[in-house]
Formats: structure tokens, sequence, C-alpha cells
């Protein structure tokens, strides 16, 4: 690993302004991506800034919105009582993703920020548009079977690996960003990028400016849900399809529901069309089928990942399935 | 509190080519370039040599450190502190060979700067047993033969103890899923899932 400056603090604005006055500065939360990355070359921060000890921890349920701290770990979160009891998919979603040793570092913030990445990402010796703009993609055409179905473009077709932000896009979270000129706060779908021309830029987060909560508004969304996660073992690996699906439900009419996908896609999918279908219907098999087929729009295999146009359908009718028996 | 570099009676080969190494880059560098104190560049380059002081509790002894901000809690462990249980899997956080606990929490140590564990507690697996007793974990694991080549082994142990300490080890397949960033190349699973139940139902605190 290049060597580099290490920085601490426990103050947010000095972390702000540390970071304003210094483009080579990166922010370090749990690091295991980041750390990663730089082990494998993908990535040399001149300086890193390391944020684990800002007062941004805390998980707390105030005027029907849960307010969720950057910093607060994966298994942190999974594990809280509000979470458990009012966001259960948030909790499914969270424990699907990485392994137990890594979910107590990682953060939340983090898990956002962890690179939308493939294995030529990785690759220091191939091409890559991510990584180096400019010189090509080499999963088009190559080794793509894990690779994006949905909003890919010429320069890249990696996918966004985190099953959390999945689950917090089919729960309309919001993300507030701080930076030395206050706070914004955005919706979270908004958040993640698709590649386009730009493959390099994984997010809308700009320089300068640091993640420092969640929020969640309340909903009736914890009792018919399901986090389906399809993938090459039954654990501690990254999704091949993965379905994040919640129904509000009233005499078997569906009042309310939210679709997202994982491993779709270069940023969390949510499936607004399949929503709409479904808003006002039965809760039946065929209405299912339906929405799964209204989501499958605009879709585009690469080769070897053209089992996702007919795995990811039926891993909706599934999730949807499994959620509607719920309760 | 222990001065780490006075509890070495001589230095490995290891040890020797890396100073040797050091040396050669410090006296490759032009003094000016080291002092430096305008140019922005140069007093970056000068403070690549600098190591950050760290304070630690490893197994429960205090150490007072001075590492590169670079060096991970796995090569910490391993190449200073010549603790060499815990062990280099894969060294990017997908093997779990490297878990330890830090403040009670399993991490993969490979993932972690050492310089961000500053005033944590450490536990590596020298600390599990006292004297000769082994830890109950230690001991299931010969009783069910929970290895073979024993690479893994403490990794797996260090993580089902944690398994067990997080709630998360009510059913095999619960051990399993829990489990699941420890990786076996042996195939010992199924006797690895046994030795964790074990300890579990029986129910002492580890």
């Amino acid at each position: 690993m290049i060597n580099f400056q290490y920085l601490r603090t426990s103050v947010v604005k000095t972390a702000l302004n540390l970071l304003a006055k210094d483009p080579k500065a990166t922010f370090i939360a749990g690091g295991t991506n980041l750390v990663d990355l730089m082990k494998r070359g993908v990535t040399a921060p001149e300086k890193l800034i390391d944020i684990n000890h800002l007062p941004l921890k805390q998980i707390e349920l105030k005027n029907n919105v849960l307010r969720i701290g950057a910093l607060t770990s994966n298994s942190a979160l999974a594990e809280n009582a509000i979470v458990k009891e009012k966001f259960p998919l948030l909790m499914l979603a969270l424990q699907s993703g990485a392994s137990a040793q890594l979910r107590n570092v990682a953060t939340v913030g983090g898990n956002m920020m962890q690179r939308t990445r493939c294995g030529y990402f990785y690759d220091t010796t191939m091409p890559c548009n991510k990584r180096q703009p400019g010189s090509g993609c080499g999963a088009i055409g190559g080794y793509n079977r894990m690779h994006a179905i949905f909003g890919t473009s010429e320069a890249c077709i990696a996918v966004h690996p985190s099953d959390m932000c999945v689950g917090l896009v089919a729960l309309e979270a919001q993300v507030v960003i701080a930076s030395t000129k206050g706070e914004r706060k955005i919706n979270f779908i908004d958040f993640h990028r698709l590649a386009g021309t730009t493959p390099e830029k994984d997010n809308n987060l700009q320089k300068g400016e640091l993640i420092v909560r969640l929020e969640i508004p309340l909903n009736n969304l914890n009792k018919n849900f399901h986090y389906l996660k399809v993938r090459d073992r039954s654990s501690y690996a990254f999704a091949l399809v993965s379905v994040a699906a919640a129904l509000e439900l009233k005499d078997g009419v569906i009042s309310n529901v939210r679709l997202a996908m994982g491993g779709v896609a270069h940023k969390p999918w949510r499936l607004t069309a399949s929503e709409n279908f479904l808003k006002g219907k039965q809760a039946t098999i065929a209405n299912f089928e339906a929405a799964a087929k209204l989501a499958m729009n605009g879709a585009k295999g690469f080769g070897e990942n053209d089992f996702k146009l007919k795995l990811a359908p039926n891993t909706i009718i599934e999730a949807l399935t499994v959620a509607k028996a719920k309760a | 509190m222990s001065e780490i570099d006075n509890n070495q009676s001589g230095d490995t080969r290891r040890d020797f080519l890396k100073k040797t190494s050091l040396f050669t880059a410090l006296s490759l560098t032009p003094l000016t370039v080291l002092k430096a104190a305008d140019n922005k560049v140069d007093e970056r380059f000068a403070e690549l040599f600098e190591k950050i002081p760290l304070n630690l509790k490893v197994n429960n002894k205090p150490y007072v450190l001075k590492v590169e901000p670079r060096v991970t809690l796995l090569d910490l462990l391993r190449e200073q502190l010549h603790l060499t249980g815990t062990k280099k899997g894969c060294d990017h956080g997908q093997c779990g060979a490297c878990t330890v606990h830090v403040d009670g929490e399993r991490v993969n140590s490979c993932l972690s700067l050492a310089v961000m564990n500053e005033g944590k507690s450490i536990t590596t697996i020298e600390g599990l047993a006292k004297g000769d007793e082994l830890h109950p974990m230690q001991a299931a694991f010969i009783k069910h033969d929970g290895f073979q080549c024993g690479y893994c082994t403490p990794g797996q142990i260090m993580s089902g103890i944690a398994c067990i300490r997080e709630g998360h080890a009510n059913s095999k397949e619960e051990i399993r899923e829990y489990m699941s960033g420890n990786i076996c190349r042996c195939g010992a699973y199924p006797n690895i899932v046994d030795a964790i139940q074990e300890v579990k139902e029986k129910g002492a605190t580890i």
C-alpha cells in the first residue's frame, strides 16, 4: 500500500474544513472497501481523514422519522430495536450483506460510498472507464456474469453491490449531507448515479461534502415485506439479483407497495412502473407476474448475464409472494 | 507499559530486511527534501516517513507503539508484536482467517488500519487460554475435530466466540449464516458448527 498522511478529528466542522482545504484528502470510516482498494492500488489517496470519532452514531425516532447517524455500523443498525420493529425490511437487507465481521466495522455512510464496481475495476492491468476514464470497458464483451441489465451505458456496466441501499430506496429514505456551506437533503434514490459517460462518478456527493445521517419516514410496510437475495452461495456473496418488496394490504387489495432491485444496475433500481401497476389491485400471482413483466421493460443482457433477464422477474414474483404470505 | 522495540533479543530476517530497505530509502532522499517546510509537496514527502504514536491493549497488555499509517492491524500483530496466531489468508477481507476482537467485536484485522485502533482493546487467539487451560471454544474445536490443516482455525475460533456472544448461535442454520465470513478450504464446516453449537448449549460465559 502506498503510504499516506493520516489525520483524526472528533469534530464535524474540523473534518469538513480539513477536507475543503485539501483536494487530495479523503474521509475514511470503516474502511472495509477503501483499504481494500488501496491495497490493490486501485486508489491511492494522499491523505486520510479518520472520521470514526465524529458524533454521528445515534439512532432515534423523532416526529415519525427515524434518524440514523452516518457512522452507525451496519450490525448496530440491523440489531437496533426500532429498526427490527418498524423497518424489518431494512434489517433483512442489512443481514444479507457482507459478513458479520465486515458489518461490525462498515458504516451506513461507508456502505453508500463503497464503489460501484466489477472485477475489471479491481484489476489494474485491465481497461476500466471507471478506474481510468477513457481506457475502455473490459466487461462489455468480456466476463460479465455479475453485471447490469438496466440503465447501462457504453462506458460501464458495473453494479452497485449494496443490499442496505436497495432496502433504503424501497423505504424512501433521505440523505442529509453537510459541507462547510451548511446542510442539504436529497432523496436516497437520487444519491447514486447511472454510469452514463461519467462512470468514474458513483454518486452525487460533491467534493467537500460529508453524509451525516439518513432519515426514514415511518410507514406501514413492516408486516408484509421480504428481501430476497439470489446469489452463487447461500451467504456472503454479492447478489446476482436481489429484490426488496413491501406491501400494505387491505382486504387483499394492495394500498401501498414498494419494490427495488439490487445486482442489476449501477445504482439501486426502483421498480416504479411495477409499483404503479400494483396499487389498488388484488395481491394475486397473476398481478405479481404482470408487475414483474413491466419491471423488465428496457432490460438488456450482455451475454454471460442474459440469465438475469429471466432470474430478475422470477425473483420479483417470489419476493412479492413471500411478502404477501407473511403477517 | 512495554516498549515493543525493547522486547526483541534479536531482529528476525524480516525485520532486518525492512530496516535496511528503509535506511536505503532514507539515504537516497536528499536532506533538503526531508526538512523542506515551504514546499507543500516536499513537506508531504517528508511526512511519509513519519510514524504515528499508537496506544492499544493486546490481550490485556498495554502497548505504546509507533506505526506507519499504512500498517494494518493484522501486520502490526504479526510483524511488530510477533503474535502470529492471527493468520493472513486472503488479506482482503474475504476469508476471515485474520479475525480478532476489537473492543469485544469481531473484525477482519487485514482491513483495519492499525492507527485507527487508538485506545482500543484487541483480543487475539493467543489471549484466549488461561495458562495451560484452553478456552472452551478451543477445547470444543479439538473435541469435534473442527479443522484439518488448521490455518483458518484461529479466525474460526475468534469468530465462533463472537457468534455466541452476539446471540446468533441458536441453531445450526443460524451458526452457518453468521459464520459465513470464515472460509475453510479443507471443508471442516460441519465439525466447526458442531463445536460452536456445543459451546453455546453448555451455556458457559465465554
